[in-house]
């Protein structure tokens, strides 16, 4: 049979303010019936705007070379390159579906659901509007909607967000298409949801022999869900070769560092052993620098409705030089205690002492004399900066804000310091933050957390919106700043195999509550709760072979435990 | 992954901007930026309404060399123009029913309506801007009476409203400052609640920005948190509604004068007068005092508007029209990651290329 998609030589450029710009360049890829093809790299390397070709969505600003060509079931053959608007849109849904890595923003939050399937279903051909319903009826249970009967007639807000994501699965597939294209389809899911997911897609592709093109930065779903795996770098295609292979022998240069830069569990475990060996006697009875008491914190709720408890009576203590990793899925209220600590959310209940001063009932006075010996770091690297201020300025106001220097210009020559300290060159004092990459940005934030030389450093998700190999690198980074000065640590991360890179100790939080806590080796190797088993049988592990196993383990929990 | 991001990627590899040299700062100035910016009828429009806007401020400039004669003569040496005298050679624009001469008129009253826009635009920033700022930054009670009171003022006509403050602040009096300041004053006040709403609602989104907080955490005095990161990160808009207020401007100061609460003719020159004065030639056929006056508040008022409108397509990605090459071109932008990428955006002396002996650790074809 041949193949349902088949680029050739395609190459797409934006017009930008900047003039034009590349994003893909001549690349050449076949789809084949009943596979699943992954497409990988990082961000920017042209893995979307080649999908997005696939189904012509490329916006108006988009110039195009070469040929897509997809072949429908009945053989019809459709060049999505050159086709007129009106073919392209009979294409769609019929031949070729995608599916969105946003559930809820895809999903139109005035309309039921059912009306939502129906309305592709009517798009293609006259159907009536009991059978649109009867057909959208199926295709929800197809997708393990429970009751879909009756689901069919609520509208979006009322399902989570992994059923979410099974409903806009349900309007790609709804008419049957030979391809599907999923962008990043659990990218915003928890790792729990996202197993539920990729078990959904492996499933379909089964049932219905609908071939999928999966672009993913995600090694652990490559490895999970591929069959063939196509690696993009900078607009071209680098290599192109069955899963297994790749992971075994991959040949380019780049698909090495970039498997090599995945992060694995178990990775960490000597490491913190050694660490933990190395410390002086005495050493565990010593005042740790933050200390929470049946930590709760309240949001306060508005219109009559309750107050949300975001975190719910947590006992923690963070010993000095010692870093600990906090993990959750989003909800867990990971973030709320990063936040609590640094004094941006206050404590409703409990007691949370860090370095010395209570925080409940703090007011910004009681704070003057914890404040410079505090660091954080924020999630995104892109908004922790004023944009309007050099790199140099940024990482001096800690320094001009406590008096160390008088302003910017002579704080330069510990700023510049800093930099070197986080492998940044001097000259990118004088950069704006929007001429940094992703991965510089936020060793400048490290910079600017560590400008004080603080005792303790939060860091919240510091590398969840980095690419792999550039997470790697600053983790490398961040591991080697803290041996070298010594400071204690909150890591805060959803993805477990980051936090066992660098933790002393684990501790698991579940909405809001504590469920387990203790070093690596013993939460990752022999976990006591089943929620931290669960989670960590839902971490996808980068190798097919392993993972394939991996999953079978994952399905006998879920049976024992319901 | 959208064209919005591809873009950022593409400037994050090429050079800083602020390094490109000579002029880049002329380049980067609000209007300046937007014309280099644009392309097509955008474009067409953004300068068809410079050159209106230049050519006001030009005639506002230099009315004294101008104008043939003052706004209040009413005979030269040869004796008394006489009234509603058609063009000639002397009288271009011909003579109003007062007796004065058109063309000086609106010659002057371009100084008048300048006046008027700089005062009013400039007052209502300065309180408008603080305003929101401290309430944004604050929140609180002192917010929430502050926003009442706005949308109170909104509320108003705001011809009804600039009439009150006209009579109150002029108190009947009509010198020429005291004219330009109560019709700049009173329009102030229909204006402040659009620059504090503007300011308010950035201030409020900028606070719970990442940046704002990492100052927080510093211990940052409120003070410096307000002038050096949300102040400055807040005004981007202002620009726009600037140029849309000044056209605003121009059409209230001419609606006062046309009611009669302007300024008198023996003080300041003023359109909106004039074309009130003239509403009973129009009847008789006397087309020549009531044209220019209108033309005059036309012309004004599109030019600024034109401006305004411009910059506020061009300010958004989505509406700005870029130029299309014909074929795919361009070179592939560097992507935010690889060391050898970072490696080389960090030694721009010493490219990759040039050190074969030290082989890439990722082997990239960048």
């Amino acid at each position: 049979m041949s193949a349902v998609a088949s680029i050739t030589d395609l190459a797409v450029s934006f017009a930008t303010d900047a003039g034009p710009v590349r994003a893909v360049d001549g690349v050449s890829l076949d789809v084949q019936p009943g596979e699943v093809l992954a497409v990988v790299g990082e961000s920017g390397s042209g893995k979307t705007v080649t999908a997005k070709t696939i189904l012509g969505l490329l916006p108006e600003t988009a110039t195009t070379s070469g040929a897509v060509v997809l072949t429908g079931r009945d053989g019809a053959t459709t060049d999505v390159v050159a086709v007129s608007a009106a073919k392209l849109r009979q294409v769609r849904g019929r031949d070729v579906a995608m599916v969105f890595q946003e559930p809820s923003s895809v999903l139109n939050p005035v309309y039921t659901v059912g009306w939502q399937i129906a309305e592709g279903i009517r798009a293609h051909g006259d159907v009536s509007k009991s059978e649109a319903r009867r057909r959208a009826v199926e295709v929800l249970g197809t997708v393990g909607i429970p009751d879909p009967e009756h689901r069919v007639d609520h509208y979006p807000h009322q399902f989570s967000g992994g059923q979410k994501q099974r409903i806009v699965i349900a309007m790609a597939l709804v008419l049957n298409p030979g391809l599907i294209v999923a962008d990043e389809p659990t990218t915003a899911l928890d790792v729990t949801v996202q197993a539920e997911i990729l078990d959904l897609l492996r499933h379909l592709r089964d049932e219905t022999g609908t071939a999928i093109v999966l672009i993913t930065h995600n090694m652990g779903v490559v490895a999970d869900l591929a069959d063939r795996v196509a690696v993009m770098y900078q607009g071209k295609l680098v290599e192109q070769a069955p899963v297994g292979d790749l992971f075994a022998d991959p040949q380019a240069d780049y698909t090495k560092a970039l498997l090599k830069a995945v992060p694995r569990v178990g990775e960490g475990t000597a490491r913190a052993v050694e660490r933990a060996a190395a410390r002086p006697e005495g050493w565990a009875g010593s005042e740790p620098v933050v200390r929470a008491e049946g930590l709760t914190i309240t949001y306060p709720g508005r219109f009559r409705q309750p107050a949300f408890t975001a975190v719910d009576g947590v006992d923690l203590a963070i010993r000095p030089g010692e870093v600990l990793g906090l993990v959750g899925e989003s909800g867990s209220g990971k973030t709320t205690i990063a936040r609590a600590i640094a004094g941006l959310t206050p404590v409703s209940g409990g007691s949370l002492r860090v370095l010395g001063t209570e925080m409940r009932g703090a007011k910004g006075r009681d704070l003057k004399a914890m404040r410079p010996r505090l660091g954080f770091v924020f999630q995104d690297p892109a908004t922790s900066f004023n944009p309007l201020l050099t790199i140099a300025e940024c990482v001096a106001e800690p320094l001009v804000v406590h008096g160390r220097a008088r302003n910017p210009e002579a704080a330069r020559g510990r700023v510049d310091e800093l930099l070197e300290a986080v492998q940044l060159p001097r000259s990118y004092g004088d950069r704006f933050p929007h001429e940094l990459s992703g991965g510089q940005r936020q060793r400048a934030s490290l910079a600017r957390g560590l400008a004080l030389d603080p005792e303790l450093l939060v860091a919240d998700e510091p590398t969840s919106a980095l690419d792999v190999s550039v997470q790697a690198r600053v983790l490398e980074l961040f591991a080697e700043l803290q041996k070298e000065l010594g400071f204690a640590c909150l890591f805060v991360s959803h993805d477990l195999a980051v936090v066992d890179l660098l933790a002393d100790r684990i501790a698991v939080l579940y909405r809001g509550h504590l469920v387990e806590e203790g070093t690596g080796a013993e939460v990752l190797g022999a976990p006591r709760e089943t929620y931290t088993k669960q989670l960590l049988a839902s971490l996808p592990v980068p190798d097919p072979a392993a993972q394939a196993e991996h999953r079978e383990g994952l399905r006998s929990l879920r049976a024992s435990a319901g | 992954m959208t064209a919005g991001e591809i873009t950022s990627v593409g400037t994050a590899g090429a050079a800083p901007e602020h390094v490109e040299g000579r002029g880049a700062w002329l380049k980067k100035l609000p209007v300046v930026h937007q014309l280099r910016q644009s392309v097509g009828l955008q474009r067409g429009m953004l300068v068809a309404g410079i050159v209106l806007t230049v050519a006001f401020v030009l005639v506002a400039v230099f009315a004294p060399v101008l104008a043939p004669f003052g706004w209040s003569q009413l005979r030269d040496l040869d004796g008394a123009f006489g009234a509603q005298q058609p063009p000639s050679a002397e009288h271009w624009f011909g003579t109003t029913v007062g007796g004065y001469d058109v063309l000086s008129r609106v010659v002057w009253g371009a100084r008048t309506a300048l006046l008027v826009v700089l005062v009013a635009v400039l007052s209502s920033i300065v309180v408008g801007v603080l305003l929101g700022l401290v309430s944004g930054y604050f929140g609180g009670w002192l917010d929430r009476v502050l926003v009442v009171i706005a949308d109170a003022v909104y509320a108003f006509p705001s011809l009804l409203l600039a009439i009150l403050l006209a009579i109150v602040i002029s108190g009947g009096q009509s010198s020429m400052w005291g004219g330009i300041l109560a019709a700049a004053l009173s329009i102030t006040v229909v204006f402040v609640p659009q620059y504090f709403r503007v300011v308010r609602a950035e201030v409020v989104r900028i606070k719970a920005e990442a940046f704002v907080d990492s100052a927080r955490v510093l211990g940052t005095g409120h003070w410096r948190i307000m002038t050096r990161h949300v102040l400055r990160n807040s005004t981007r808009t202002l620009p726009l509604i600037v140029t849309l207020n000044a056209s605003e401007a121009i059409l209230t100061l001419a609606g006062l004068g046309f009611l009669g609460f302007g300024i008198e003719p023996t003080a300041a020159a003023e359109w909106g007068y004039d074309l009130q004065r003239s509403l009973s030639d129009v009847t008789s056929g006397i087309w020549w005092t009531a044209l220019f006056p209108g033309l005059a508040i036309v012309l004004a008022a599109m030019g600024m508007t034109l401006v305004g409108e411009s910059l506020n397509d061009l300010a958004d990605p989505r509406l700005r029209s870029r130029a299309r090459s014909g074929q795919v071109s361009g070179a592939v932008a560097a992507t935010a990651v690889g060391e050898s990428v970072e490696a080389d955006a960090s030694d721009p002396a010493n490219p990759a290329a040039a050190e074969p002996r030290e082989p890439n650790p990722k082997g990239d074809d960048a």
